[in-house]
């Protein structure tokens, strides 16, 4: 009975109605479960990393005192900022500025140098008024940060503190961590005998717990009980103690450091180096290109854009450190190691947890800037260009 | 591909420029291996060996003994297990779900066109704030959500179709994939004030739920370019055979991507089980996990190298097995991510 009642409404209607139907439902049906592929994970991130963002940016403005059964949150403005800035906080946050030294004058004049020009540059090159600003703002940042560390760094009775020591550490165990990744990725692809062994032993420290390798460091650079005792004799250190050295315990966070994460620069750029295309190599062999040469001006440019990748990576992740210079140094000599991160624990374990919120907003912001300049002024470019 | 260059590449090289390799490459697997050994080497020392100055082998400079093993394992059974135990779950429950969930998402990003409307994007975000707001102000939690799932569907009926503009699937995954660059340290406190109010403190529940988001984004943007290498009319023939979407992104595109799913799968399983930072402020006793654990040695103890090595050495040998048998997969894998990307 029904069937007929349908199809009898059907033939009255216009042809092509059911399937606008069909078609109508299929469209809704599909936006459903395109949703559904994608809802959970955005849900996710949104209750577990973008609301708790808006909130911590709140707290940073905030004085937070334990109370009974919560938090009592007021907002106190810009003081904490102001403590870490210029207040009290200063000398652990920003270190302690000195006299600068005819090296310290150098590198300063030497950057800012190097920002003109390529302000000048860009300027010249018909870059949009928005890309100038852009680029001004960073130069300014830029240059703020350089200011900074030079004074501490650079300088007579100057002292870095945790955005300067952070910085120490992200550029030198990154810097250090690609040589070397790139160094012994190339050295594997030559196909010598035994390669398969060498790549599972360089991957091996990636997959080690930081704080095991942080405990396996301090035993083995132990200069009187440790394995490396009759080196550091040989040398003089028999009785010296890096733990007591500001640069020496920063020594021990980098070699540390880079010791666990050149695997993962070793293993991508490796996977770059096989999956390039042989024949230019091949053609440039024929052509009689030595091997010097064939790495220089083929090799490089292929895997450019896969190396500032796999460096922005390491940056973004190096920059939360805290683990190895906690469990390894304490932060220690003084405030000598202590990374962003780890002050913005320790004031949330001194209960201080608005000055917590505060700093670990600064080393957000840093962050964003540092990977939103890199990525817009070298890697877009290069991926573009490759 | 690789083949040619390789054999070519080997014959080439002069006798000197072999050793000089051999002599680098033989360096820095000591530079790695040196250290494990240590640490397997401590581990069958007592005391009195590790303080007399180094003693390098056993049988030869020393005895080895298995007390520590015996003490850790004996004794201090709970103290070890329970922190195990507590790792095993977290990390493989949290591996899976980030797996699936990111997975998903990348497959919807890959394969679908999403054109969410900024101004419902802004509605959902504005009614989040709004009932986050009042949740710290003090309002019950249930009454919150309520209260803000009320004001968005009334705005959305009144504001939705005034505002056309929409972002596209790019835009999505990068918004994903840029909360990597978000330091924890920058987010965990108000993830504890969430938790407590939820009474999942120092719960198995709150690390699985937060690695999973810490986690999802490196699955999104690493199985979206490994989506986006499988040939579109795979999807398409089993579309015309009847087959739903569920069902394709099942039976075939899952199967399909298996070594890239392997790969990201360790990724993460490694991240989760080193976790640090998270664990430290979200757990206390019952939800500790090893990094913790072992990482609390010292403060508890003092430098008990060789009690902290055998700790050490559990912890590390699951994942060292895992990688000594992926090898290959994981920088293939990677690699699919890190060109595109």
């Amino acid at each position: 009975m029904t069937t007929e009642a349908t199809s009898a409404n059907r033939a009255a209607k216009p042809p092509g109605f059911r399937s606008r139907i069909e078609t109508w439902v299929g469209g809704q049906s599909e936006r459903l479960v395109s949703a559904a592929f994608i809802w959970p994970a955005v849900l996710l991130v949104l209750s577990i990393s973008v609301f708790p963002l808006f909130v911590a940016l709140y707290l940073g403005f905030s004085d937070v005192e334990l109370v009974r059964g919560g938090f009592d949150i007021h907002w106190i403005g810009l003081d904490n900022f102001r403590a870490l800035f210029s207040g009290e906080d200063k000398s652990e946050f920003l270190g302690v500025s000195g006299s600068l030294t005819p090296l310290g004058w150098l590198v300063i004049v030497a950057g800012l140098g190097l920002f003109a020009w390529g302000l000048v540059k860009a300027a010249r090159g018909g870059v949009a008024l928005v890309g100038l600003v852009f680029r001004a703002l960073a130069v300014v940042f830029g240059a703020m940060l350089l200011w900074q560390v030079v004074h501490t760094l650079l300088a007579h009775g100057g002292r870095p503190g945790t955005v300067v020591t952070t910085l120490v550490f992200v550029c030198t165990g990154v810097a250090l961590q690609f040589g070397l990744g790139l160094g012994l990725a190339y050295l594997v692809t030559l196909g010598l005998p035994g390669q398969r062994f060498f790549r599972v032993v360089f991957l091996l420290p990636m997959t080690i717990t930081p704080v095991g390798v942080a405990y396996l460091f301090s035993m083995l650079m132990d200069t009187d009980k440790g394995p490396l005792q009759p080196l550091f004799r040989a040398v003089g250190l028999g009785n010296w103690s890096w733990a007591n050295s500001a640069w020496g315990a920063r020594i021990a966070v980098i070699v540390g450091d880079t010791w666990q994460w050149t695997p993962f620069m070793f293993i991508v750029l490796l996977a770059a180096l096989e999956g390039q295309d042989p024949e230019p190599i091949e053609a440039a062999v024929v052509d009689g290109a030595n091997r010097w040469r064939v790495l220089r001006d083929i090799t490089m440019p292929a895997i450019f854009p896969i190396a500032l990748t796999v460096i922005l990576l390491r940056l973004i992740e190096a920059f939360k450190v805290i683990d190895l210079p906690n469990v390894l140094t304490s932060g220690g000599p003084g405030t000598a190691t202590e990374s962003m991160t780890l002050q913005a624990y320790i004031q949330w374990r001194s209960l201080d947890i608005g000055m917590s919120a505060a700093t670990a907003n600064c080393l957000m912001i840093l962050v964003t800037v540092i990977a939103v300049v890199y990525v817009n002024l070298l890697r877009r470019r290069a991926v573009a260009d490759a | 591909m690789t083949r040619p260059l390789a054999r070519r590449s080997t014959r080439d090289i002069s006798p000197r420029a072999k050793l000089l390799a051999y002599l680098v490459l033989g360096f820095w697997s000591l530079v790695v291996l040196f250290p494990l050994y240590w640490l397997v080497v401590t581990s069958f020392k007592v005391p009195i060996q590790v303080f007399d100055g180094p003693k390098y082998i056993p049988w030869g400079d020393f005895k080895p003994t298995l007390d520590n093993w015996r003490y850790i394992f004996g004794p201090l059974r709970n103290d070890t297990l329970r922190p195990y135990e507590n790792s095993v779950i977290v990390t493989a429950f949290s591996s899976t779900f980030a797996l699936l969930l990111g997975s998903s998402a990348a497959y919807g990003l890959a394969r679908f066109h999403y054109q969410p409307k900024l101004g419902t994007i802004g509605l959902v975000f504005g009614c989040f704030v709004l009932g986050a707001g009042a949740v710290l102000l003090g309002v019950p939690l249930p009454v919150a959500v309520a209260a803000a799932i009320a004001a968005f569907l009334l705005l959305a009926k009144l504001l939705i179709g005034r505002f056309r503009r929409t972002i596209s699937n790019r835009d999505i995954a990068f918004w994903i994939i840029s909360q990597r660059i978000l330091p924890p340290v920058a987010v965990v406190i108000p993830i504890y004030v969430f938790f407590q109010n939820l009474h999942l403190l120092d719960t198995r529940t709150a690390l699985v739920i937060t690695y999973t988001a810490a986690n999802l984004p490196i699955v999104v943007w690493l199985m979206r370019d490994y989506f986006n290498t499988i040939p579109l009319e795979l999807d398409q023939a089993a579309a015309i055979d009847g087959a739903g979407r569920f069902r394709v992104f099942r039976t075939i595109m899952l199967p399909l991507s298996v070594p890239g799913l392997v790969a990201v799968f360790l990724l993460v399983f490694v991240f989760a089980w080193n976790e640090y930072l998270l664990a430290l402020f979200l757990t206390s006793a019952n939800a500790q996990t090893m990094p913790i654990t072992v990482a609390a040695q010292n403060a508890t103890r003092g430098p008990q190298w060789w009690y902290m090595s055998v700790l050490i050495m559990i912890m590390i040998a699951p994942v060292i097995a895992l990688a000594i048998a992926l090898e290959r997969r994981i920088s293939r894998g990677l690699l699919v991510g890190a060109v595109k990307a």
